[in-house]
């Protein structure tokens, strides 16, 4: 009697949870990676080798959603942040991606650093409709919904930010004569390009000079020396931040004063302007789309208190000067986003689909007036910059907020 | 790094090695032989694509073991024949859509004439002196591969996007598995030839090199022959590895042939042992699993930890994977006798 009792309480309760999951069923839709309780991210970022410095976005990521989970997950579900070193190496890269699809079994790959580590997983990853989300690097290529539908970068394009530059002096100078001095990679020709496409029609009569420099040259004095007998009242510095800091020495060591633009890349202060030299740095124009944490014009920001309680908890200790934390908290704030959207439907189709359609998203660390859009056929988040100059020790911003939108 | 030094310092290059003991016995060799064609069957493709990655860089290691073990010679040059060889493959495929299979032949032959006549002016060299030599060659390779000059057939720092072969004749296996057989077969190839070529009088031509030059050359033995002829068969090996490694990972770069990669290789000869052929997998293994182990131990201090785990390797087995399998010979014997 009793054990009769027993199955049918038992049975009962099986029929009640039956009845239960088949309803949550009907809501819910999960691909690999994705449960009721948890969400598994995966992430390549170089711990280690030449690239290392980048690491530190990685843990900043880490710890977003270690303080994402503290206060809950997103919609129930805790974040399974799984990141690997691939030491900025295009084979290993490889390895670890897989080793993240098919045997960690990632929900989606967020944020892996590198041009080239990202195109030698690129075709792997959309082979096997996996997102490649918001991609840290700022080639124009990962723009490309046609061919690569699961590829979307975050940060603004080179072309972008180079297009914004030509717009400003289209403006501030028109009868401007530029000489442009650049890397001779993707990350120069990228530049190079988007100049070219802000000129539009203008380009051939603005643009006098266009020198280019090899990685390999120990110096580039001699192409500034060459630059300089053109007579341009203009130079455009698309180097990386060795050679930039070189450019802005030589041209003060020559007595010679043009309008000077360098790269969002080579804008950092203790990078670059403090081995060029202050005195030798001012006047200096750039753009940005991200605070700097090292500013305190943003010490009362809202955002930017968040993103320091957020530090001092998570990440006690670490440099505040560091590029990288900012970016890091941006990035994994915009995942955390695109997560929420998604609500219940945590495949990979959707995951995709609702990072292709943030609408004027605003994560802390951004600029204030710098916006997230994107849309099924716009890959590319950031596309805002804000132009600055530097004086004293430190970047002013001025002017608006500038939109360069690039096409493929 | 304890052995490296007295290798490098040290007048005779490196231990004599007995020829039997370079290779394997029948029985081990069969066994070996068995798990590396029977384990993917059982395992998932991305440890098939790690374990074809394993046959590669064995295949790198051996090639330098050819070197250094048999000839006497140091490098640390071998990640500029692999990007030769890995470059050749990927351009050969991609610009003039040869089959995959076909390219590697020639990735071949061309970083053989490559290590050939690199191995000329490197005669005047050797020790240190050679090492420094080579370890300029792996410094300037990447940024030669991005020189704007070779740009329309290099891609630049993009890189190359290869195509991964599809079984043929219709076999129902996955790409990997597929790859990784081919690969094997390959290996086993080229392996056996290694072994053989070492038995053979220009072998003992090496390996009277090595041990005392002068001896060698008074045997009539002609030095500079023979030297640059061994450059060139580990050259020759180095590429064609460095090809079936562009067809596996699917995509060139400059980065990912930079000196880290020679210091791996030379690092997994070491772990193998010097001059036995057998222990390049094993010194392959651990530059791939090794550096993954430290990762899941510390993610900040993952060079640190590799760095102690090598230090312990080096410590506790100085001649590497060779001693542990004499060891291992030695207590089979003895329970053999019991």
């Amino acid at each position: 009697m009793l054990a009769k009792l027993r199955i049918a309480v038992l049975s009962t309760a099986v029929i009640g949870c039956a009845a239960h999951s088949g309803s949550a069923l009907a809501q819910k839709k999960y691909d690999t990676g994705a449960t009721d309780t948890e969400i598994k991210i995966g992430n390549i970022i170089p711990y280690s080798g030449p690239a290392s410095a980048y690491g530190a976005i990685g843990k900043t990521e880490e710890a977003y959603f270690r303080m994402i989970n503290d206060k809950g997950g997103i919609n129930g579900r805790k974040i399974n942040f799984v990141s690997y070193d691939d030491a900025y190496s295009p084979p290993k890269a490889v390895e670890q991606v897989r080793k993240l699809v098919e045997s960690d079994e990632v929900l989606v790959v967020f944020n892996p650093l590198g041009t080239p580590s990202n195109t030698a997983i690129q075709k792997y990853l959309n082979a096997k409709k996996v997102p490649q989300l918001f991609v840290a690097t700022g080639a124009t290529k990962w723009n490309d919904p046609k061919n690569f539908p699961w590829t979307i970068g975050w940060q603004p394009s080179y072309q972008s930010e180079a297009q914004i530059y030509a717009k400003y002096l289209m403006k501030e100078k028109p009868d401007a004569k530029v000489a442009i001095l650049y890397q001779n990679d993707d990350f120069g020709k990228d530049y190079l390009k988007g100049t070219k496409d802000g000129f539009g029609a203008k380009a051939a009569s603005t643009i006098i000079l266009e020198e280019s420099y090899e990685v390999s040259e120990p110096s580039i004095d001699s192409h500034i020396v060459k630059i300089k007998s053109a007579n341009p009242d203009v130079l455009l510095i698309y180097t990386t931040p060795k050679f930039g800091a070189q450019t802005i020495k030589k041209t003060a060591e020559l007595g010679w004063k043009p309008l000077q633009i360098i790269t969002n890349v080579s804008a950092s202060v203790g990078g670059v302007m403090q081995p060029a030299g202050f005195e030798n740095a001012q006047g200096v124009l750039s753009a940005a789309y991200a605070k700097d944490g090292a500013d305190p014009q943003w010490n009362t920001d809202a955002g930017m208190k968040k993103w320091t309680e957020f530090l001092d908890k998570y990440m006690p200790g670490s440099d505040r000067t560091d590029g990288a934390l900012v970016y890091g908290y941006g990035v994994a704030q915009t995942l955390a986003k695109v997560i929420e959207m998604c609500g219940d439907d945590l495949t990979r189709a959707n995951v995709i689909k609702q990072a292709a359609s943030l609408k004027d998203f605003t994560p802390d660390t951004l600029l204030p007036g710098v916006k997230i859009n994107t849309s099924a056929t716009d890959f590319a988040p950031i596309e805002q910059l804000q132009m600055m100059r530097f004086k004293g020790e430190k970047w002013d911003l001025f002017g608006d907020i500038i939109s360069g939108e690039v096409s493929n | 790094m304890s052995a490296v030094e007295d290798v490098v310092t040290e007048a005779p290059a490196v231990e004599a090695v007995p020829k039997r003991a370079m290779t394997l016995g029948y029985g081990t060799s069969l066994v070996v032989l068995a798990a590396l064609i029977l384990v993917p069957l059982f395992v998932k493709n991305f440890i098939i694509f790690q374990l074809t990655m394993l046959l590669i860089y064995g295949l790198a290691v051996l090639a330098l073991n050819i070197l250094t073990g048999g000839s006497g010679q140091f490098s640390l040059g071998q990640s500029a024949f692999y990007a030769v060889g890995a470059y050749t493959s990927a351009i050969l495929m991609e610009h003039a859509n040869m089959n995959y299979a076909l390219t590697l032949p020639v990735a071949g032959i061309v970083c053989f004439g490559f290590g050939f006549l690199f191995g000329q002016p490197a005669l005047r060299l050797s020790g240190v002196y050679l090492a420094l030599a080579t370890f300029a060659l792996a410094t300037a390779m990447p940024q030669l591969l991005k020189l704007g000059y070779f740009e329309h057939w290099t891609g630049g720092v993009q890189g190359l996007v290869v195509t991964k072969p599809d079984a043929p004749f219709g076999l129902p296996m996955s790409q990997d598995m597929w790859l990784y057989y081919f690969t094997l077969a390959i290996t086993i190839g080229i392996y056996i030839a290694s072994v053989n070529l070492l038995r053979s009088r220009s072998g003992r031509a090496f390996m009277a090199i090595r041990d005392n030059e002068i001896a060698a050359s008074a045997m009539g033995v002609d030095v500079a022959l023979y030297k640059t002829l061994a450059f060139g068969v580990s050259a020759g090996i180095t590429g064609v590895a460095g090809g079936l490694g562009a067809i596996a990972v699917q995509f060139v770069a400059p980065d990912g042939y930079t000196i880290t990669l020679a210091i791996s290789l030379f690092l997994g000869m070491v772990v193998g042992g010097v001059g036995w052929l057998p222990g390049s997998i094993v010194g392959s293994a651990f530059i791939i699993f090794v550096p993954n182990i430290a990762e899941g131990i510390s993610k900040g201090l993952s060079g640190a930890v590799f760095g102690v785990l090598l230090f312990l390797v080096i410590f506790l087995v100085p001649h590497g994977a060779r001693q542990v399998a004499m060891v291992a010979q030695q207590l089979a014997g003895k329970l053999k006798k019991n």
